[in-house]
């Protein structure tokens, strides 16, 4: 017995294509769908109807943890941990600690940046079926590609295939999982 | 991606860009962009050039290594820095890397912000120079401690001593300064790496090439969902990284500024500083971007427009560091400060006076031919003045440090420096080991961001042979 199948992808030249290749399929009715280019398609964004990424309120939050925190920090070491008497200088000499506590604000909310958009991403993934098409090694230079997924309610091998095949791809071939 | 095409209809502008030069030649496509950087790396094997320039750099690093050992097992008395001059070499040469790193920051992130589209082709081997140059900064204070075994002990952690960090120091500040900035310049520099990892990943031919970048690409696949999250944390980390840099040589001219001596005590020093460091980082860059596109024949990506770009930005920099130096002199008169006139005039006509007048020559004098056009079309005068400009950005941090600390209030306690041999080598070993992680890189990895330039091909063009 043959392997279900991933979904069925057609190739195109141009971004114009796909984007409007995205745009009929989402109104045909699919929804598991996902476009892939070797550079970032701003379009994508509408003619998908993909929602608005939700990293910044991830750093948001990496960023206020990182400033409370640093802060937090430099008050306990002046005040509790280890005060020290520098001419005269109040323990809680709050301006002298604003340096430390801007970079810290950056370095966590930096590092949550990178580790949201890999989590995000699901990165990551040595394996997907995507890879599986020869010709996706394409889609990283110079090629254009869209997947109808089989888990999608309305997929039916043959007539996805056909509706594809109207959207005037290079190519249309399955993907294995 | 700013692109103001009409999709409907498939028109476009111009292309590329307003203006007459181009930011990428004509002619290409996606897969012949894809191509030409991307065969740096894959296809163009051991040049002989990178096999000379490589072997000689490598030497030169493994002096610093020696100089290292030197150190470690002798102490730093070999240095040269002595009392009254207590910072020598290694903080000038610290100073001088961190502002080197400066136009890296700047390019992907303040451009990246201003919606410079010239900044893309040049971004990456910026960024990389960023974090070399701020892994040789790294190694003069931690090798000025003495015993570098326990630089850990300037962090703040729970030990056995009961010890902890003075937080009111700027020395302290720039620990947190400068290893942040190392961090986020790696995570920026890996994202947007992401990409150009796939797209050598899939145009590789050995087995061990396919594996080495598909790991590090994490099995990125460019789908529409994920390109989402990127462009949002690349811009995000772009606006985290624009007030960063700033505050890097801020933080670096508080070390100086914050002290009581005659010749640092000014508050012209942070944005003089910060103007300072993307001077001499686009010099650094320029010194680099030269024989790099003519040696691997990128002249396409990195045209007569970014060299033009980058000398405009020298030439506005280079003017604010010699207003800063102009207030200085200012200062000195208006202030009526015996010690602040004192140094000025000790600065100009002391025994390090020689210091004083190259470095006006260097960074104020001779950059003023980049006001001519054909001098910034004249690519081989770019390179000398770019060279100039380092040299003179060393001078500007030797004539800060050195002159004033050498003569400051009290006669009696005044002195000379004099960098020994192994001030020297330490130097001179930490460009060769700059020089020989940038050969390294180059043959490594895509020193051009292969995705960004893709975005420049002109829409009506994409798609390239059918």
């Amino acid at each position: 017995m043959r392997k279900p199948l991933y979904g069925l992808m057609a190739e195109f030249a141009t971004p114009e294509q796909l984007i409007e290749a995205t745009e009929k399929v989402h109104s045909e009715g699919y929804r598991k769908v996902d476009a892939y280019s070797p550079l970032p398609i701003e379009e994508l964004h509408h003619s998908m109807h993909l929602p608005d990424s939700k990293l910044p309120r991830f750093v948001f939050f990496g960023g206020l943890a990182g400033g409370l925190g640093g802060f937090g920090l430099l008050q306990w070491i002046s005040q509790v941990a280890y005060p020290l008497n520098i001419g005269g200088r109040p323990l809680n000499s709050w301006v002298s600690f604003i340096p430390i506590t801007f970079e810290l604000t950056v370095l966590l909310a930096g590092l949550t940046t990178f580790a949201t958009l890999i989590a995000m991403c699901g990165l990551p993934l040595p394996y997907h079926p995507v890879f599986n098409v020869p010709r996706f090694k394409l889609a990283s230079s110079e090629r254009f590609f869209l997947v109808i997924e089989s888990e999608d309610p309305r997929f039916d091998l043959v007539r996805t295939r056909e509706f594809l095949n109207t959207l005037h791809p290079h190519e249309v071939s399955e993907v294995e999982s | 991606m700013a692109d103001n095409v009409d999709l409907r209809t498939g028109t476009t502008g111009s292309g590329v860009q307003a203006g007459p030069v181009p930011v990428l030649a004509p002619g290409h496509n996606y897969e012949s962009v894809s191509e030409s950087i991307a065969a740096v790396p894959l296809k163009q094997g051991w040049p002989k050039f990178w096999l000379v320039g490589f072997t000689a750099t490598f030497c030169i690093m493994m002096m610093l290594f020696a100089t290292i050992g030197g150190l470690v097992f002798k102490g730093i008395g070999l240095w040269g820095p002595n009392v009254p001059v207590g910072w020598g070499f290694d903080i000038i040469n610290f100073v001088w890397w961190i502002g080197i790193g400066h136009a890296g920051t700047l390019i992907s992130a303040i451009l990246l912000l201003l919606k410079q589209q010239w900044r893309m082709s040049i971004a990456r081997f910026a960024e990389a120079m960023t974090i070399f140059a701020v892994a040789c900064a790294l190694l003069y204070p931690t090798f000025h401690t003495g015993r570098p075994w326990l630089a850990y002990w300037m962090l703040p952690y729970p030990n056995t001593m009961g010890m902890w960090p003075q937080p009111r120091s700027p020395l302290l500040w720039d620990v947190f300064a400068v290893s942040t900035y190392a961090t986020i310049s790696i995570v920026f520099w890996y994202v947007g790496l992401i990409p150009d990892l796939a797209t050598m990943r899939d145009r590789a031919k050995s087995r061990f090439a396919q594996v080495a970048y598909g790991m590090l690409a994490l099995g990125w696949r460019g789908s529409a969902k994920h390109w989402v999250h990127y462009e949002t944390a690349s811009l995000l980390l772009a606006g985290m990284s624009t007030p960063l840099v700033l505050s890097v040589h801020t933080v670096v001219s508080f070390d100086f500024a914050v002290g009581l001596l005659p010749g640092w005590h000014a508050t012209i020093f942070p944005p003089y500083f910060v103007a300072g460091a993307i001077y001499s980082g686009f010099a650094m860059v320029l010194t680099l971007a030269i024989p790099m596109r003519s040696w691997y024949k990128l002249k396409d990506f990195i045209t007569a427009k970014h060299i033009d770009n980058m000398c405009k930005v020298m030439l506005a920099t280079g003017l604010i560091v010699a207003y800063g130096y102009f207030m200085e002199a200012f200062m000195a008169w208006y202030s009526a400060n015996g010690w602040e006139t004192f140094m000025f005039k000790n600065r100009t006509t002391g025994p390090y006076g020689w210091s004083y007048w190259s470095l006006i020559l260097f960074n104020v004098l001779i950059p003023q031919v980049l006001w001519f056009g054909w001098a910034r079309k004249n690519v081989a005068l770019v390179f000398v003045v770019s060279l100039i400009i380092n040299i003179g950005m060393w001078l500007e941090r030797f004539v800060i440090i050195v002159t004033s600390l050498h003569r400051d209030f009290l006669p009696s306690s005044w002195g000379m420096y004099y960098p020994t041999q192994y001030d020297w080598s330490f130097y001179i070993g930490s460009i060769g080991m700059f020089l020989c992680l940038m050969y390294i890189f180059i043959r490594v990895l895509p020193s051009i961001s292969i995705f960004e330039v893709r975005t420049l091909v002109p829409r009506e063009t994409k798609g390239g042979h059918h």
